[in-house]
């Protein structure tokens, strides 16, 4: 049966690559009150086509809804539940932690090579990491970085989502 | 050879069969208006006091010729004054096409003079909305816009359209196809979900249909009326879906929901299935989620996939159609047998009747029971509020009488203008019809403005003005639940009023706007009726010159204390019903 459980969902979806599209995606979910956890948007191998990746906190009746809402949608061409689906997923995030010199850079380093993310820029007393993981994975890092760094600046760019080809684990 | 926007546009008009286009003028749409000039043969321009009216005038119109209705307004405070009409379109499943005019391209984003981001501020309260970027895209979206405003689950489509690409040239064709790759209204029915839901229903003791307003969008009351009777199954409607069967049939029970009829809310409580159709099953209608219809097992038809299973948990979903759903029903239809079922129906009916009490006087009952003696087969259009109950619950809709009230917004100022436009939707189709519409003092003073289009047009329309001097709907809130506290309901009230006052007395100042002189400066005959003997002939006076041609008010004065029940209070559960 249905069930009331919270859960994190995704969601990717085509849409018609057309201005208002994503305004109307997002007032969906603001008008709605539904928790919107993270929404990613861009073009597609065609080019009038873009694909969002979409990630919700909702109970298994408001997930129905939300779908049917975006179904019903005149500029959405098509839903995909990837919620218990194999997939690739991934976010970019960029940390720039800037104070650290001699051991403290050190330890940046290392927090590098362990989560095995790149150093894509470098200063005199700050370092740049590019991380491509997934958005758990990313959380995980950011709370080790905060808990070690002070002064930090980071961007992240939410999830993109596609099926696995063959059946591997998420 | 390439034409201008403008043109294109017009053609579009005549190639939807548009007859009638709901117009107010400004300077974003002085080019289509200067074009629908030179083609002033081809349409009819009804020419509105306010644009808010203007589109419940577009609205009265779909809903009685099942055709798109058509608005053209201007940019700016044109095209913001249309949102509460399009808001009332969109939660009543109306179709319209909504033409704004807009700053030209090269002024867009510029907050250049009368320019708003209309298709912004509308979007979640359209079925679509768009604005034509490209002079190519025009005949296109044109397309799109009446193919899906009037498919699938009606509603309201805004084409919003910058002056420059009206005056543009660009193709001449109007396409005669459409092709929306996101856009595919469900038209066949799952023939296995209608067999589950005809299995529940034949297994079925206390089988009841619960009928909503999609029975009158998809005309299938013939179809209801049919499979009721095949099947020996009572009926409830919900406000919008009242006259889906013809209310003397001894299968109709009565409106359910909050004002709804004793009997049906209890028959809803106690029924072992619900067989409901073309309802999204609202609040108004269900009261207390956990307790409505409790014992039953429920079966929903609905063309929106997304109303199926949102408010209430539904054993079988059925998408459809319904006259779909129901043809395919009534292959298999066979009585039921519901003797015992029905005669417990009719025991709670004769248990607690829907009858005021008060049948002398100008009561409101009395006077919706002369109403519909008179006026027998009109369209009824109602505003909002008490007076709006009282017509759903009194007056009785049989043979080809129908209702138009605002059920899912609730809009007050509804009423007038949408009669308005169900009288233009009745003189186009050659028909003489009478349009009644029943207003409260506090709705109609909302669009009254709307009297010079019903005289200037030709729009005869009977208006029944339930006169209680308050905003009756609220203060009867107020009275049940916020201990007579009336406050911001009284239309009469003055600085000089004692403070918290408890209702009228002898030392009331007279009513501020005399009705009778009102509708006088236009023109229009009006009558107050302040005694029972007066009802019938004023109305009988009021049929007659709508016959002629002329429309009139009927300001009915009737008592301040005047209640609507039984009556739910918002959240709770339907068997929880005030009755006295
Ligand atoms: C535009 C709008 N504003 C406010 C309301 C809230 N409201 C619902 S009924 C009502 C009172 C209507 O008064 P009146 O038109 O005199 O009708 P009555 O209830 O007295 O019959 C009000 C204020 C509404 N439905 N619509
Ligand atoms: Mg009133």
């Amino acid at each position: 049966m249905t069930n009331k459980k919270l859960k994190n969902r995704w969601i990717a979806m085509y849409v018609e690559n057309q201005v208002g599209v994503l305004a109307k995606v997002s007032g969906l979910f603001s008008g709605k009150s539904y928790n919107l956890q993270s929404l990613t948007v861009g073009t597609t191998e065609q080019e009038d086509v873009s694909r969002m990746t979409i990630s919700v906190l909702s109970d298994d009746l408001t997930f129905e809804q939300i779908k049917k809402q975006l179904n019903s949608m005149v500029e959405v061409i098509k839903v995909m539940d990837l919620t218990d689906v194999p997939i690739h997923m991934k976010e970019i995030l960029y940390a720039k932690i800037k104070g650290v010199k001699g051991e403290e850079k050190q330890e940046v380093f290392r927090i590098a090579e362990t989560f095995r993310v790149r150093i894509c820029d470098i200063g005199e007393d700050s370092v740049l990491i590019e991380s491509a993981l997934t958005e758990r994975k990313n959380n995980e890092l950011l709370s080790l970085l905060k808990k070690q760094f002070r002064h930090l600046e980071v961007v992240r760019g939410g999830s993109v989502a596609i099926e696995s080809i063959s059946t591997s684990c998420r | 050879m390439d034409i201008t926007g403008r043109k294109l546009i017009v053609k579009a008009l005549q190639e939807e069969g548009v007859d009638t286009i709901f117009g107010y003028p400004g300077g974003m749409v002085t080019d289509i208006v200067d074009e629908l000039y030179k083609q002033e043969d081809k349409f009819r321009l009804i020419l509105p006091r306010h644009e808010q009216a203007l589109v419940h005038e577009a609205e009265g119109y779909a809903r009685q010729s099942g055709k798109v209705g058509v608005c053209l307004v201007t940019s700016g405070p044109g095209a913001t004054n249309t949102i509460t009409g399009i808001a009332d379109a969109h939660y009543d499943s109306i179709p319209l096409v909504i033409i704004t005019g807009q700053v030209s391209q090269g002024l867009i984003g510029n907050d250049a003079f009368q320019e708003v981001d209309i298709v912004g501020m509308t979007r979640s309260i359209v079925k679509y909305g768009v604005t034509v970027n490209d002079r190519k895209d025009l005949g296109r979206i044109l397309k799109m816009a009446f193919y899906i405003a009037r498919s699938g689950k009606p509603g309201p489509v805004l084409v919003d359209i910058p002056k420059d690409i009206q005056k543009a040239n660009g193709p001449s064709e109007y396409p005669q196809t459409v092709n929306i790759r996101g856009y595919k209204p469900n038209t066949s029915v799952h023939i296995g979900q209608l067999k589950r839901a005809f299995k529940l229903l034949r297994s079925a003791k206390r089988p009841l249909i619960l009928a909503g307003g999609g029975i009158h969008i998809s005309r299938a009351e013939k179809e209801l009326t049919a499979f009721a009777e095949k099947m020996q199954i009572p009926v409830v409607t919900t406000v919008m879906g009242k006259g889906a069967i013809p209310e003397d049939h001894p299968l109709y029970i009565g409106n359910s929901g909050m004002h709804g009829r004793y009997a049906a809310n209890i028959a809803e409580m106690e029924c072992d299935l619900l067989f409901s159709i073309g309802t999204r099953f609202n609040d108004r209608i269900t009261g207390d989620l956990n307790e409505f219809a409790p014992k039953a097992k429920i079966v929903h038809v609905d063309i929106d996939t997304a109303s199926i299973s949102r408010n209430v948990v539904v054993d079988v979903p059925v998408v459809s159609d319904a006259k779909l759903a129901l043809t395919n029903l009534l292959e298999w239809a066979e009585p039921l047998e519901t003797g015992e079922w029905r005669e417990q129906i009719s025991a709670w009916e004769a248990e607690h009747p829907l009858d005021m009490k008060k049948t002398k006087g100008v009561s409101p009952q009395n006077i919706m029971t002369s109403i519909a003696k008179v006026f027998g087969d009109a369209t009824y259009v109602t505003d909002v509020g008490q007076h709006q109950m009282w017509a759903s619950q009194f007056i009785p809709l049989n043979g080809k009488s129908r209702m138009i009230t605002s059920g899912g917004l609730g809009t007050m100022g509804f009423g007038f203008p949408a009669a308005i436009g169900a009288k233009a939707a009745i003189r186009d189709a050659g028909e003489d019809r009478p349009v009644v519409c029943i207003t409260g003092d506090g709705g109609m003073q909302m669009n009254m403005q709307e009297m010079a289009t019903a005289v200037c047009n030709e729009l005869p329309v009977t208006v029944c003005l339930i006169n209680n001097k308050f905003l009756g709907m609220v203060r009867q809130q107020q009275q049940y639940f916020y201990g007579k506290r009336y406050e911001l309901v009284c239309l009469n009230k003055r600085p000089d009023c004692p403070p918290n006052c408890k209702g009228p007395s002898e030392a009331c100042p007279p009513y501020v706007l005399d009705f009778t002189k009102w509708a006088g400066s236009y023109g229009v005959d009006a009558i107050r009726i302040e005694k029972e003997e007066e009802i019938l002939p004023a109305l009988e006076q009021a049929a007659q010159a709508q016959k002629d041609g002329r429309s009139m008010v009927l300001e009915f004065m009737v008592a301040t204390d005047e209640v609507v029940l039984p009556m739910v209070k918002g959240g709770m559960a339907n068997s929880d019903m005030i009755l006295k």
